[in-house]
């Protein structure tokens, strides 16, 4: 029986379940110390002194260190010239930009010495938000640059002819809300240097990266230079950012000869893991009476923080990418700007760049419809891309759609949704002033995904765009499989050990998976951009059947049969048709480290194979989304009463932990669009420095789901698998601004940014008296 | 530096240390004790990662010091399976319905999901919002971890082999 | 996220836990539950230089019955409140608000004494114990005081208590045959109040609002309107007149007032009933 597509439990749970989990803080290597560091109280600021004279003698302090202990050492990698330093110079850039870096016997020494490190700043005028860093009189973070804008893409036209030729246009200007991935286990890395080399323990997705990182930064070979990620309480596209501490770390370990553990507390993670989104957006549609898309210009401010990480310069671009959702626009420009501000740096944050488009696109067609008076689906119906038509080139070379079936996932939403009851209470309760408002929002959305295609992450700085899979099958038989991908929560022990059982026919209970390793995985690029299973699920199964081809030549041979009559299932090899000439997997296994059991030509070891795995193509993972809020027309408060969704990520492997994705994602989505923002006050000041002010939502706070899927696997490897980490967050947030802006469309509501908040609402309301 | 001799029953086992009396109880059981399961993920008593049991009842070891649980009896997660190594309903409860991904928030998670059914046998869904509403998740949009508390409740009092158990989910295709 | 150092004392009684604070001067602070204050010293914002900590004291840790009043120790943990049979027919009001404090876990460790004596406007009690008329029972070196609870809190954080006093009861008038009802506005539901509003009627009708101003905020003249029978609305009106509203992230002053009017209006009508 396949195990593909099998609800699996997962092999991960009992560790995690019974508090046998290996967090980085949970390790602690003999005579470890404890780094805190001294964060930047102010957004912009010149440092005139830092005095750690009293931190450095308290006791149990073994090092306070500023900016001129590292004065040896390079930058955190950047942009050229705007790279950001370990530790803040002469000038700070945002609060929480550390200033100083103090090490002690235990976290309780350290937290009294960062107490005691006096810093003098004299504040500069801060620059917060696009508008205000755009201005023409606005002081520059970087003198260098002449300005806060870093990097601008111009439209290659302005589709002044369209435009002018199209019967209807509309216009809408967007706040894609910044916000802080906040997994619940902070940044955190634990560093021992010693005489055979480097070892970092680190929450991070992706170790080899790392590894390779380091390496060069330190100026010490591969081999010397080892990173585990162990168990990693979830990333969301944060947990890839080179921050200072993953080399301060090491640099502090070689220096005092012993470990050193570095634990972000969750203030300094709201104030310093880098956040994400955070864009501003100007749309100009261009469509006809019947509301058929005739063109789209669109521009993106990328609000980039205090320093220009590479991953978030590159935001826009994969924004501007997907600019056009699932439909067909005849004619498309798109532009960006990324700018500095004296904020937190913005790089990836689940969905990185997509769901700014996607919550994009999918308002325009809502503003289609309500210009038009059509109904937002029959909207999406008339400018979908329809399934005979892929692979589709969309106006962006990046995105050649390679499958899909969009009316499909619609038609199985509005089979699982009863849209006329909701439109009926919608009506029903309109004029009950006792009853809430009802909205009804959908999301047909399609993301790009399986980062994979040879420079599509090369551009971020990484070694390649493939990923490692290797099988090791034991003299028993039971098999190994080491990935690249290196997992915080998605279930990959689980998911390719089922791969691997399929292609194998060993067991499910006799493969083990491994990753985060440096030392033992081969080599690797990580987990991000939901490649994880597009591309190295695709990998390992790929090895699989090269070791199983083998193990077939071997079993022939102990069987005196032909290869290609044989079939392996449950952990044996059988003879098509004559069940009684069957020979163990086990046996198999031994034979193949035995050369006098094994055929002509065939050395030992042979059940062993690398792969490293290429695709040629994104990926395009998409779904249909509904919502459905009731508002209290009196307080403003937004309920979400029910969230309806159809994922079409390609094959599933396990749905169990494919539901998990997708529900986990569309409650960020839901969090983003009515919760979650990061703000600041106009002095910089972070005003959502702990989790009772930046508000992650809990139980009670989010609704139950109601799910379904199709499936259009993708043309691009064997698997068909796309990519399901992050289309929940990419989907989910147009659905809920949809609806809420559905329930206030009598009023004259066009749009509303996020976080749809209550007061925010209640102004509307107050708007429409 | 002053330190406060504090006896803690920690998962029935009696303990003893001097502390300092700034330790907070979950440093003392991470960090003196070396039980690890229970995780901190918050300064402001909202993620309740650190919620551990104190005289039965769920609390965030965050915001209680070391010393304010000197004579009393604290579980943590390392406690609820029995000698033998077989998990309780609860534990059961979230791996056979997906209640975690990360794993992170989930020993906290686990622990008031206890200290609810031990009050309340068999909370209605709302119910289990309500009292999980002191611990976040990042990964699971919660859906599946009131799944994975109903489904202890159905199965309360029972004990589960962690190395045996099911492969597959009850239902699977 | 650490806290400063403090010198601790455990206090065996409540004779005990007078004297340190008699011995120990300004300096020191009462630890009840700790779920105001530890959070405090976490992140710096409070940095007593001793603690006198009374969370095993359990003589102040009661729900009793005393010539029509309901008497509470002030060390009696929420979770007790919450689940006691006798508050939840005499002072309805109180065991309904206190199980809407925090979360579960909060409410296993806070005490009603630390929240009331820390006095923070934004927390349910305050205001429960200002509508219900409640008493303030207040123990020091020269004996005891009884306290209004209408003019026990004096500013953001600030309340009648003396640096040599404790809090050592709430006596709360048994109302419970009157109709009542606690409004609690929040984005999350773990969340303090962004306002609250707690109703109760009967022959000393209270009104007071949670988080309109730095105190609790007793209504005096919605009371009275309620006390007159007058209607819904109107009553909501002149409660949403008291109060200087902050402003923070999730309202600002104007927004809170309306919704000080809305929330006013729904339990005046939800305590009819």
């Amino acid at each position: 029986m396949s195990l593909i597509g099998a609800k699996v439990l997962r092999k991960e749970d009992p560790n995690l379940v019974t508090g046998r989990g290996s967090f980085v803080d949970d390790l602690r290597p003999d005579r470890c110390l404890t780094m805190a560091f001294v964060p930047s109280t102010e957004a912009h600021a010149r440092v005139r002194s830092v005095d750690a004279s009293e931190a450095a003698a308290l006791p149990g302090v073994a090092a306070v260190w500023t900016a001129a202990d590292v004065a040896h050492l390079p930058p955190c990698p950047g942009l050229p010239g705007l790279e950001r330093p370990l530790l803040a110079s002469d000038v700070v850039r945002f609060v929480g930009e550390p200033v100083a870096v103090v090490v002690a016997e235990d976290r309780y020494l350290a937290a009294d010495a960062v107490a005691a490190v006096v810093v003098d700043y004299e504040p500069l005028p801060a620059v917060v938000g696009v508008q205000a860093a755009l201005a023409a009189d606005a002081p520059a973070l970087f003198p260098a640059l002449g300005g806060n804008l870093v990097f601008e893409q111009p439209w290659e036209s302005d589709l002044a002819d369209v435009f002018a030729a199209a019967p209807r246009t509309a216009s809408l200007h967007i706040v894609n809300n910044r916000c802080a991935p906040t997994p619940i286990e902070p940044n955190a890395c634990l560093a021992d240097w010693g005489p055979s080399g480097l070892t970092l323990w680190a929450a991070f997705q992706a170790p080899h990266h790392l590894r390779n990182k380091l390496a060069e930064f330190f100026g010490i070979a591969h081999d010397e230079t080892r990173v585990i990620a162990p168990d990693v309480g979830g990333g969301f596209g944060a947990k890839i950012n080179l921050v200072p501490e993953l080399y301060l770390a090491p640099a502090l370990s070689r220096a005092l000869g012993r470990p050193v553990k570095y634990v972000q507390t969750r203030s300094e993670c709201l104030q310093a893991m880098y956040h994400g989104r955070a864009q501003e957006q100007d749309v100009d549609v261009a469509f006809d009476d019947d509301g058929r898309l005739l063109g789209l210009r669109f521009m993106v401010t990328q609000d980039n923080g205090g320093y220009p990480d590479p991953g978030g310069m590159g935001l826009p671009a994969l924004t501007t990418a997907m600019a056009t959702g699932c439909y067909k626009v005849p004619r498309v420009a798109v532009g960006w700007r990324n700018v500095v501000t004296n904020t937190t740096p913005v790089a990836s944050y689940r969905g990185a760049g997509r769901p700014e488009a996607t919550f994009m696109i999918e308002r325009v067609v809502d503003l289609v419809a309500d210009e038009t008076g059509l109904d937002p689906l029959e909207v999406r119906r008339r400018n979908f891309i329809q399934p005979d038509e892929f692979p589709y080139a969309t106006s962006s070379p990046l995105a050649v759609y390679d499958s899909g079936n969009y009316p499909g996932a619609l038609d199985e939403l509005l089979r699982i949704l009863d849209y006329d009851a909701v439109r009926q209470e919608q009506r029903r309760n309109l004029d009950d002033d006792t009853k809430p408002l009802i909205g009804v929002g959908f999301s047909t959305w399609v993301e790009i995904a399986g980062f994979g295609p040879p420079g599509s992450l090369e551009a971020f700085g990484h070694l390649g765009s493939w990923e490692s899979a290797q099988i090791r099958v034991q003299p028993d038989g039971s098999a190994i499989v080491y990935t690249g991908a290196s997992p915080h929560g998605q279930g990959t022990e689980t998911t390719f050990a089922q791969i691997a059982a399929d292609n194998l026919g060993i067991p499910f209970e006799r493969i083990s998976v491994r990753h985060g390793d440096t030392a033992t995985v081969l080599q690797g690029i990580g987990t991000m951009g939901s490649r994880c299973t597009a591309i190295a699920g695709e990998g390992v199964r790929a090895a699989a059947t090269t070791v199983l081809g083998r193990a077939k030549e071997i079993a022939a041979h102990l069987l005196e049969a032909d290869p290609a009559d044989l079939q392996a299932e449950d952990g044996a090899f059988t003879v098509r048709g004559t069940p009684a000439r069957s020979v163990s997997w086990n046996d198999v296994a031994w034979a193949s480290f035995r050369p006098l059991d094994l055929p002509e030509g065939m050395t030992p070891g042979s059940l062993e194979t690398s792969v490293f795995q290429q695709v040629a193509n994104f990926s395009f993972p998409s779904g249909a989304y509904a919502c459905v809020v009731e508002v209290d027309r009196h307080t403003g408060r937004v309920g979400v009463r029910g969230f309806y969704l159809v994922d079409d990520c390609g094959t599933v492997i396990n749905p169990l932990l494919a539901e998990g994705q997708v529900q986990g994602g569309i409650a960020q989505g839901i969090a983003q669009a009515l919760f979650e923002e990061v703000s600041y006050d106009p002095q910089g000041a972070l005003l959502t420095s702990t989790l009772m002010d930046y508000l992650v939502p809990a139980a009670p706070d989010l609704p139950g789901f109601v799910s379904s899927r199709i499936c259009t696997p993708t043309p691009n490897s064997v698997l068909g698998a796309k990519g399901i980490g992050e289309s929940g967050s990419i989907g989910s947030p147009p659905a809920v601004v949809n609806a809420v802006v559905d329930a206030l469309a009598h009023l004259g509501v066009r749009h509303v940014d996020m976080p749809v908040t209550p007061q925010k609402v209640w102004r509307l309301l107050e708007g429409a008296r | 530096m002053n330190r406060i001799p504090v006896r803690v029953t920690v998962n029935g086992e009696p303990t003893e240390h001097d502390v300092e009396p700034r330790l907070l109880l979950v440093h003392h059981l991470r960090e003196t004790l070396r039980l690890t399961g229970t995780h901190v993920g918050c300064d402001t008593s909202n993620c309740g990662a650190c919620t551990v049991l104190l005289d039965g009842e769920p609390v965030k070891s965050c915001t209680v010091l070391a010393v304010q649980a000197d004579g009393h009896q604290v579980t943590t997660v390392e406690g609820l399976a029995a000698g033998d190594g077989r998990l309780t309903a609860v534990q059961e409860g979230f791996r056979r319905e997906h209640g975690l991904q990360c794993g992170y928030c989930t020993p906290g998670m686990i622990m008031a999901a206890t200290g609810l059914l031990a009050a309340e046998p068999d909370p209605p869904e709302h119910r289990i919002r309500e009292a999980l509403e002191g611990n976040l998740c990042r990964c699971t949009g919660y859906q599946m971890i009131v799944n994975a508390v109903r489904w202890a409740a159905a199965h309360a009092g029972e004990t589960f082999d962690v190395a045996t158990g099911p492969r597959q989910a009850e239902g699977a295709a | 996220m650490i806290p400063a150092r403090f010198d601790y004392h455990r206090a065996a009684d409540a004779a005990h836990a007078l004297a340190l604070l008699g011995e120990l001067g300004d300096e020191a602070k009462l630890l009840a539950g700790g779920h105001s204050l530890v959070p405090l010293m976490k992140l710096g914002l409070a940095q007593p230089a001793a603690l006198v900590d009374v969370g095993d004291v359990r003589e102040l840790s009661y729900v009793d019955e005393r010539d029509g009043v309901l008497a509470v120790g002030a060390l009696t943990r929420y979770r007790d409140i919450e689940r006691s049979e006798l508050a939840r027919r005499l002072v309805p009001i109180l065991a309904h608000a206190t199980g809407r404090i925090g979360d579960p876990q909060v409410r296993a460790r806070g005490t009603i004494g630390g929240s009331l004596a820390h006095g923070d406007p934004a927390a349910d009690l305050p205001a429960v114990a200002v509508a219900t008329g409640a008493v303030m029972v207040v123990r020091g070196p020269g004996g005891e005081r009884h306290v209004p609870a209408r003019e026990f809190f004096r500013g953001f954080l600030e309340t009648a208590l003396q640096p040599d006093e404790m809090l050592v009861e709430v006596r709360f008038p048994a109302s419970g045959v009157e109709p009542w009802a606690y409004e609690k506005f929040s984005r999350r539901a773990q969340d303090y109040a962004i306002v609250g509003v707690a109703v109760v009627r009967g022959p000393e009708p209270g009104i007071a609002l949670v988080n309109m101003d730095s105190t609790p905020v007793f209504c005096a003249a919605a009371s009275a309107a309620l006390g007159r029978g007058e209607e819904a609305r109107a009553v909501a009106e002149l409660a949403a007149a008291d109060g200087r509203p902050p402003s923070d992230l999730n309202g600002d002053g104007a927004y809170r007032r309306h919704l000080a009017r809305v929330l006013t209006e729904r339990a005046v009508r939800a305590a009819a009933i």
